[in-house]
Order: C-alpha cells, then sequence, then structure tokens
C-alpha cells in the first residue's frame, strides 16, 4: 500500500472508499494496528474495540459494495467514554462505572451505527468529564501527542489525541465548559461544541444538563462538519433536542466562497488578558490579520461580562452535577459497597466510587443549592448568566462571528496543575461563555509556541453552526497549521480534500 | 469566606458522600478558596435581572401519552448489583416497630 490510509482526512477515505481503491476492512485494520503501537505511548483508549470495528467494517464494505454508502460509512470513529454503548462498557472513565455495560446506545452512537461508521474505542476523559487534562481519570492520564510530557486537555482528552495521533479519523466528545474545543486546540486538532440543542444527549451520561453538548473533533474543519451532520437534529428521547432543519455542511463548505468578504468578525477586547502567554496572543493576532487579508471586517466588540463566566460556571455546573450524580447510589447499575444500613451504604459506595474533582464538585454543587445558599449563589449565578448570554446577543448584532484564543496558553506538563483547582480551572475561560449562552463555538489550529499547537476559537450566533464552520474552513484552507503532524505520527503530510 | 468542619460535614451528609478526615480537611480549604473566586459575583447589581435556567427558547415539549416499548426487565435489572423477584435489592429503610 502507497499511502499510510490512517493519515488520510475523512473527506479523502470516504471518495476513495466509493473508488475501491481500498476497503473499509483494510482502512480499519491499519487504524486497529496504529493504536495497538501507539497506545503504550499516549493511552487514549480506555477499549479498543478490535473485534466489532473489524465487523462493522466488513459490514460497511457490503454497504459500499451496494452502492449505499453515506457520508461516513466505513470511517474509523473514537467514542468518548461517556457516551453509552451496548457493545463496549462505558466507564465515563470512573470506578463507579467500572464494568458497567449500558441497555442501550446514545442517540449519537445510533447514528453512527446507521451511518455504517466503524467504532474503534472509547476514549479516555477526565472522571464524568470534570477535568481539563485527563488527570482527573480514574484509570490513568493520556498523553498529548505533540510531546508525551504534558497533557492533552480535556476532558475529552483521549478524543482529541486519537485524532491527532492518526488513531482515529473522527471522534465524538462532550463540551461542558470547553470539554472538546479546548483539548482541541491543546491537540492541534479541530474540536467543535455545537449550538445547545443542536445534538440529542439522550445516551451522554449527564454532567451539566443545560450545559453539556456533544460534538466532533476532526483533522479538518469538513471533516468536523461531516461528524455534525451525521449527528444533529432533533431526538424524541431528548425534550430538549431542537426540531430544525440539519443543513448539509460538508456539502455546503464545498460551495462557500473562497473568501471572507462581507463577514464581519468580531475581536473582543475582554479576551485580551494578561493570563494569554505571548506566543498565543502572537498567533492570534497574526490569525486576526490573516482574517482580514482574507476579506473580513474585522470590528471590536465588547462582551463585559466575561470575567464573571468562570466564576458563575463554577456554580451553574456542579450544582446540576450534583443533581446529576445522586442517580450513581449503589442500587441500580455500578459500584455498590454493602453496609449495615442504605445509608451507610451511600456514604460508602459514593465516598470511594467517586475521585477527587467529582466529590469537590459535588460538594461544591450542594452547598449552592442548600438551604439558606440557593439564592445567594445559585440564583445569583443563573442571573449573571442572563448578563452574559447577553453580551453575545449584543454583540452578534454587530458580527456574524467572534474570534477569540481557544485557551490562554499551549498545553501545559501532566502534574503541573493538579494541586491547585483554580488554576485547571483557569485553562477553560474563553470556552465557557460560549456554554453559558448556548451558543457554537469551534477550535481551530493557529500556529506554534513552544512546539506546542495554539488554537483560534469561533463563536458564532446560536444554530449558526454553518457560519463557523465557514470561517474556519476559508481560514484553513488558507494557511498550513492543520496539515502539520506531531512528530511521531507519519512524516508524509496530510492530505486535503 | 472559611467553611467550618461542621459545615464540610452537613454539605457531604447533604450529599451522601463519605469522607475520610483527611479528606474532609482538603475539602474544606479547596471548597473555601473557589468560594472565594465565586464571591466576585457579589460586584455586579443582579437584582433587577431575571434568572436564565436554560438558553433555548423551548417550553415544554410534551409527547402523546401512549404506551410504547420500553427496556424490558431483564435489561433494567441486568447490571443491578442486588436483585430479587424483578426487583432491586436494598437494605431495610423501615425499622421494625
Amino acid at each position: 500500500m502507497s499511502v499510510d490510509l490512517t493519515s488520510l482526512t475523512a473527506s479523502e477515505a470516504r471518495r476513495r472508499l466509493d473508488l475501491r481503491e481500498f476497503s473499509a476492512e483494510e482502512l480499519v485494520q491499519e487504524h486497529l494496528e496504529r493504536i495497538d503501537e501507539l497506545e503504550p505511548r499516549v493511552h487514549a483508549f480506555i477499549t479498543v474495540m478490535h473485534q466489532v470495528a473489524r465487523q462493522q467494517a466488513r459490514e460497511a464494505d457490503k454497504r459500499i459494495a451496494r452502492g449505499e454508502g453515506t457520508v461516513l460509512t466505513g470511517i474509523p470513529v473514537a467514542l468518548k467514554d461517556i457516551l453509552c454503548t451496548t457493545d463496549a462498557p462505558t466507564t465515563a472513565a470512573s470506578r463507579m462505572l467500572e464494568g458497567y455495560r449500558s441497555v442501550y446506545d446514545a442517540t449519537v452512537v445510533k447514528r453512527l451505527r446507521e451511518q455504517g461508521a466503524i467504532f474503534v474505542g472509547k476514549t479516555n476523559t477526565d472522571e464524568f468529564a470534570m477535568g481539563s487534562s485527563t488527570e482527573n481519570s480514574a484509570f490513568f492520564t493520556t498523553r498529548n501527542p505533540w510531546d508525551l510530557n504534558r497533557v492533552p486537555g480535556g476532558s475529552s482528552g483521549g478524543s482529541s489525541a486519537a485524532v491527532a495521533a492518526g488513531e482515529a479519523m473522527l471522534s465524538l466528545g462532550s463540551d461542558t465548559g470547553g470539554s472538546i474545543r479546548q483539548p482541541g486546540g491543546f491537540c492541534g486538532v479541530i474540536g467543535m461544541k455545537p449550538t445547545y440543542g443542536r445534538v440529542s444527549r439522550f445516551g451522554l451520561i449527564a454532567f451539566a444538563s443545560s450545559l453539556d453538548q456533544i460534538g466532533p473533533f476532526a483533522r479538518t474543519v469538513r471533516d468536523a462538519a461531516m461528524m455534525l451532520e451525521a449527528i444533529s437534529g432533533v431526538d424524541s428521547n431528548d425534550s430538549t433536542s431542537v426540531d430544525l432543519p440539519v443543513p448539509a455542511y460538508s456539502s455546503l463548505l464545498d460551495r462557500a466562497a473562497g473568501d471572507l468578504r462581507g463577514v464581519k468578525v468580531g475581536v473582543a477586547r475582554e479576551y485580551q488578558i494578561d493570563g494569554v502567554a505571548p506566543g498565543v496572543q502572537h498567533a492570534v493576532d497574526a490569525a486576526v490579520e490573516d482574517l482580514k487579508r482574507l476579506g473580513a471586517e474585522i470590528i471590536d466588540v465588547s462582551l463585559p461580562h466575561t470575567k464573571y463566566a468562570l466564576a458563575t460556571y463554577y456554580i451553574v455546573a456542579p450544582a446540576e452535577a450534583s443533581a446529576n450524580l445522586a442517580r450513581f447510589d449503589g442500587v441500580k447499575y455500578g459500584l455498590s459497597l454493602e453496609a449495615d444500613t442504605l445509608l451507610e451504604s451511600y456514604m460508602r459506595t459514593r465516598g470511594e466510587g467517586f475521585g477527587p474533582e467529582v466529590k469537590r464538585r459535588i460538594m461544591l454543587g450542594t452547598y449552592a443549592l442548600s438551604s439558606g445558599y440557593y439564592d445567594a449563589y445559585y440564583v445569583k449565578a443563573q442571573k449573571v448568566r442572563t448578563l452574559i448570554k447577553r453580551d453575545f446577543d449584543e454583540a452578534f448584532e454587530k458580527v456574524d462571528v467572534i474570534v477569540t484564543p481557544t485557551s490562554p496558553t499551549v498545553a501545559f506538563a501532566v502534574g503541573e496543575r493538579t494541586t491547585d483547582p483554580i488554576q485547571m480551572y483557569l485553562s477553560d475561560i474563553f470556552t465557557i461563555p460560549a456554554n453559558m449562552a448556548g451558543i457554537p463555538g469551534i477550535a481551530v489550529p493557529c500556529g506554534f509556541s513552544d512546539g506546542m499547537p495554539v488554537s483560534l476559537q469561533f463563536m458564532g450566533r446560536a444554530f449558526d453552526e454553518m457560519g463557523i464552520l465557514r470561517v474556519a474552513h476559508v481560514y484553513e484552507q488558507a494557511t498550513t497549521w492543520h496539515s502539520e503532524n506531531p512528530a511521531f505520527v507519519s512524516s508524509e503530510s496530510m492530505e486535503t480534500a | 469566606m472559611k467553611l467550618s468542619p461542621e459545615e464540610v460535614d452537613h454539605v457531604a451528609m447533604l450529599a451522601r458522600l463519605g469522607l475520610g478526615p483527611d479528606e474532609r480537611e482538603r475539602m474544606r480549604e479547596q471548597l473555601s478558596s473557589i468560594l472565594e473566586h465565586i464571591s466576585l459575583l457579589d460586584e455586579i447589581d443582579t437584582e433587577a435581572i431575571p434568572p436564565t435556567a436554560q438558553v433555548i427558547t423551548l417550553e415544554n415539549v410534551m409527547r402523546a401519552d401512549e404506551v410504547r416499548p420500553s427496556l424490558t426487565l431483564e435489561e433494567v435489572l441486568r447490571n443491578a448489583p442486588r436483585a430479587e423477584d424483578q426487583m432491586f435489592k436494598v437494605n431495610a429503610v423501615l425499622e421494625e416497630a
């Protein structure tokens, strides 16, 4: 075989699968071999699904032979291990769910199956998606393919590392405060959080129900668009999914203009803060110049409540989490430690089953919702959330998209931030506001600093995923950052569709 | 503001979380420092601002009240740590009189 199949984009692989240049079985086999080769160093997967993947690949080949291939047929995909699957364990990277086998598929998983996508495995995450580095996984820490001493970001760090390392062509993560975009940025791949309500959350183990959203990782914007197309749309099992038509994002991108003339791009002064590393700021400034050269009109906007978003998030998200995680009681499924009384059994099971960060957030959320503090914390945070959302509503009257750094720094070293929760939380300051407002955001590679990828975030109006995909795609096609690969990954340049 | 050990115990009980002595003290320090960061919100006047609980405009999404297939009993109990006679088994909650 002439070309390393793991270096192809999903778009290119789809085209060549249909031309029978290679089979889904060959494509999947190469990915599984690469996983077996790299996993001892990257640790992106909690479960590798060799058998399932090979079986699905044979089915996909039959489907392609019948001429019935669709957007993701035969494409190797990795799933964050917080999405319920019937044919592999679902752990949420927690001792609490070790060995748990879901009796149903998440809606996104079902939709990928219907497309004939191939599941290569379930990826590592911070426990119950709470964290920014995968260091809160109960099992192990995933390593950044660009530098194995650094974190891949989180919580969806396994899914971002898998795509960056060529272990999967596409993957799914979940984003509550940046858990797709931040690791996407840290690993130099595309990470996208759709609008709240765009993608069904059914079968996503809930963290904060008013913020959680499932979205794609990919090596190109077009590939991310393919995945988004496959998973979006209303679902009767999630009453917060919205019944709006799902655009054919990937083919719309193919027809989009090659420049940004007529596009108004907002730059918010509140995102230019001291905490941004100089190398990050430099790359982002250069990217804004590129956008201008591509014809975009750059407009200063103000989002005055940005500095309150982190504090607001750390009330709203833990409050919702404390309610959602009440279900882990050792009675219905998962870990169960016996004791003399039911109360003691709850205390033991939850005390030993949850890791430190999850306990911290349950405590914080319970405190914020408890009698006497509810108004001062929870209601207060919900009111500030209104102000944050209004900031965006006003800004989007003037601009089509807002551009910011995805994170204030590049990926940090393993162990660097584990002792101070606030330091860890600060890596999400630029991604949290989009969750608070429910709007879509996409992280796109825009340069390097210290040899590590720097990432640009585009945020857009609610349900205007097409708007940010288009700007991100035009920017990507005009730059070469996305075609760089980690040193130990194939030296062949990534082919773009 | 610093939480008292009693407050930590009270919240841990509400959350049904068993904490060891070291864990309790660490939790007290870390929660206190997070609450201190959160106190930043006190500087905003939110008197006239309505709260936002969710950001989409959907309200009261209903479905028809019809019998439809759901999980089988076997599926429901498949992951149960303890089950008996098609029920989840737990310790006695009510004491004998």
